[in-house]
């Protein structure tokens, strides 16, 4: 297939297509993933398409799609299951925890839990509490799961069938706000690599560190930077357990200043555990300590209030002034 | 003017299925088992009451960290894994001990996981038996999880899921009745009721008229049976897996039992409940019942009596020696299994280990 204009959405939607026809034993469920297709559309036509068995609603109950997800990963299925919305997910945090996570650990892997939780997170789209929440912290302080969030469509798409083959749970974090966003996606292109971080943009002056919905921010600002005359470089993580820290470091070193980006409230976060290990394996090649950019330890905004919450450039630029620069003309040199 | 919105909810439960009464006798118009399946079935109980007192001293020689008896509850414990054919699943608590053995996977396994070595002690797969849940009600999810995926793939499994009165309180003993009567997933639902959770008693868990009787709202048949009786254990187990496999769906089974020894060893009973109450269980003894029906018949003998007594001294020997033994330990298996492919932070968690042991070692 050539490479076709498509929205993330779209993207996944056909990632989850190509691995149901790849695969009898791929089954997609969860509340109105069936007739409806979703309420992001994401399922779009898979219940028409595959049947009633292989893409189903299920009674409205968090805790009973992950834990009937466990149950058919134990007898040899693949399911793949949508939680709606980042926060109600909660629900089903004890079945993720308590089951998903560890019972390839009890039981020495000779139960391997290959299924992928689609969470749609994050916020931006003026949605009314609990439906923007960043929970990827929850997830990755979770030994036992594979926690992924694609910023780009043709990302979406070769991380979801890479989730899906996955031996391990996968937590599929999806971007909400970037679902209606048109990329071109080449899906015949090789399947993106879990737990490989890509370099977006290099960079000469510093590295902004991202993930997910904040890339695209971050890309954003590295375009501003560069009509300033600074020129950062953006890293996308892709994947956040595992952590890439071969390409994250490397990119450091290079540049000796790191801004990390997120959405989520910063305080024991994802960006603070980033931060922690640039410090810690730069510390002799940075110039300033690394700074994060987050959003504040407040619980989600309501929508007049979360542009005040969400980094944007403006926040990021501002960081990247802090990185104790000696001189401006080193900068513009 | 009275209330056009009375509530009607039957103040009494209908009464437990009984087949052999307290004093051993058949009860009731429905056929006994045959006499083979119920001296099979003593001799499991034999075993599991064995396994149970095994269980507790090897607690108090420091062998096992605790362990949750379910003494008093065997007929339980033999009958829903003897009704089970060969490809169904057994989906046990961390009280099932019992169960698991009489399933068939070997008690020192089983026991494994109390002693300390690794959290499952037994192949899953192999036995078709999940691990023992320690989460409420979790479990249950799991089992129609796996019941919903055979019936997609054309296989005939039934799983039997077990948990007990406390566990009914839970969301995921809700969410999987739910799911399960949704999907006529082939499943039975046994509830072991041993009337405390922990310490609190049943009162404080539900007022419904029976837990039995929850399966109302599910739409699914709900069963009370006698939980010391054997031979209606049997047969009510086994009509609900009939059933299952049948394409009927899941049957809701609530045991009407007794934890005679306490939670487990950490727990003080005699802080919530008499002396009196468990003297009266005590006449209610499954063991006793059986015993006194098959010897009353004529289906057992004093030489078959010792043959069972001398295969559950054998099985306890085999247990003492399995448990007395020294196991090594491997530090590396903490990351081993994390993932089917360690990430590259465990990779360097576990050099660091290795490290740090091999100049523990120099």
């Amino acid at each position: 297939m050539p490479p076709a204009k498509m929205t993330m959405a779209q993207a996944i939607n056909t990632a989850l297509r190509d691995a149901m026809t790849a695969d009898d034993q791929v089954v997609v469920f969860g509340e109105d993933v069936g007739q409806l297709g979703g309420v992001f559309r994401v399922t779009d036509g898979l219940h028409r398409d595959f049947g009633e068995a292989r893409c189903f609603d299920t009674p409205l109950a968090e805790s009973g799609i992950v834990g009937l997800a466990v149950g058919m990963a134990m007898n040899g299925m693949r399911p793949v299951v949508e939680m709606q919305f980042d926060a109600f997910a909660y629900p089903a945090f004890e079945q993720i925890a308590s089951h998903v996570a560890k019972l390839g650990n009890r039981t020495r892997g000779r139960l391997r839990l290959p299924m992928v939780i689609r969470i749609p997170y994050a916020g931006g789209i003026g949605g009314v509490e609990h439906h923007c929440d960043s929970s990827e912290a929850y997830y990755a302080h979770t030994p036992g799961l594979t926690v992924v969030t694609p910023a780009t469509n043709a990302d979406a798409y070769g991380l979801l069938r890479a989730a899906i083959d996955s031996p391990d749970p996968v937590v599929f974090l999806e971007p909400k706000k970037r679902y209606f966003a048109k990329e071109e996606v080449d899906v015949a292109e090789a399947v993106p690599p879990i737990g490989r971080a890509i370099v977006r943009k290099p960079g000469r002056d510093a590295t902004l560190i991202a993930y997910g919905p904040s890339v695209p921010v971050a890309l954003a600002a590295a375009e501003q930077a560069a009509t300033e005359g600074r020129d950062l470089g953006v890293v996308d993580l892709r994947s956040i357990v595992p952590f890439d820290d071969d390409t994250v470091c490397a990119e450091v070193r290079r540049t000796g200043r790191a801004v990390v980006i997120a959405e989520a409230p910063g305080f024991a976060s994802v960006a603070s555990e980033i931060a922690a290990r640039v410090s810690e394996r730069c510390f002799h090649h940075l110039e300033a300590p690394v700074r994060r950019v987050t959003g504040f330890d407040v619980p989600y905004p309501a929508p007049k209030l979360e542009h005040h919450f969400l980094p944007g450039t403006d926040r990021i630029l501002d960081a990247v002034d802090t990185l104790q620069w000696q001189d401006s003309w080193e900068v513009t040199a | 003017m009275s209330s056009i919105a009375a509530t009607q909810v039957p103040d009494e439960a209908a009464a437990p299925v009984r087949l052999i009464d307290e004093r051993g006798a058949h009860v009731g118009e429905h056929p006994l088992p045959p006499v083979a399946a119920l001296v099979a079935g003593y001799r499991g109980l034999l075993l599991a009451r064995r396994l149970n007192e095994q269980a507790g001293a090897l607690v108090r020689q420091g062998r096992l960290a605790v362990y949750p008896s379910s003494r008093g509850q065997e007929a339980c414990q033999v009958a829903c894994a003897q009704v089970l054919a060969e490809g169904d699943w057994l989906f046990p608590t961390y009280r099932d001990t019992a169960a698991v053995a009489a399933r068939g996977v070997d008690p020192v396994e089983v026991l494994t996981m109390l002693r300390g070595d690794w959290h499952c002690g037994y192949d899953p797969v192999a036995h078709r038996v999940a691990p023992q849940a320690t989460p409420l009600a979790t479990q249950l999810l799991h089992a129609v999880g796996v019941a919903h995926a055979a019936r997609l793939n054309g296989e005939d499994t039934v799983v039997m899921a077990l948990c007990g009165d406390g566990a009914t309180s839970e969301g995921d003993f809700h969410e999987a009745c739910n799911f399960a009567a949704v999907f006529r997933a082939p499943v039975v639902f046994f509830v072991q009721n041993n009337k405390y959770a922990i310490s609190v008693p049943l009162a404080r868990q539900s007022v419904a008229p029976s837990l039995a009787a929850k399966a109302v709202g599910y739409g699914m048949p709900g069963v009370l049976v006698d939980g010391n009786d054997f031979a209606a254990l049997t047969v009510v187990l086994g009509e609900a897996v009939a059933r299952a496999r049948a394409g009927g769906g899941p049957t809701l089974v609530e045991a009407d039992t007794y934890r005679m020894d306490a939670h487990t060893n950490a727990d003080d009973a005699a802080r919530y409940r008499t002396d009196d109450e468990v003297a009266g269980w005590v006449q209610r003894d499954p063991l006793t019942r059986l015993r006194t029906h098959l010897a009353e018949t004529g289906a057992l003998d004093e030489e078959r009596e010792a043959e069972f007594a001398a295969a559950a001294e054998e099985m306890a020997a085999h247990v003492r020696a399995g448990l007395g033994a020294e196991t090594p330990v491997d530090p590396e298996e903490l990351f081993a299994h994390v993932y089917a492919t360690p990430t590259p932070q465990l990779a360097e968690q576990r050099a660091a280990l290795r490290a740090e042991l091999d100049y523990e070692e120099a």
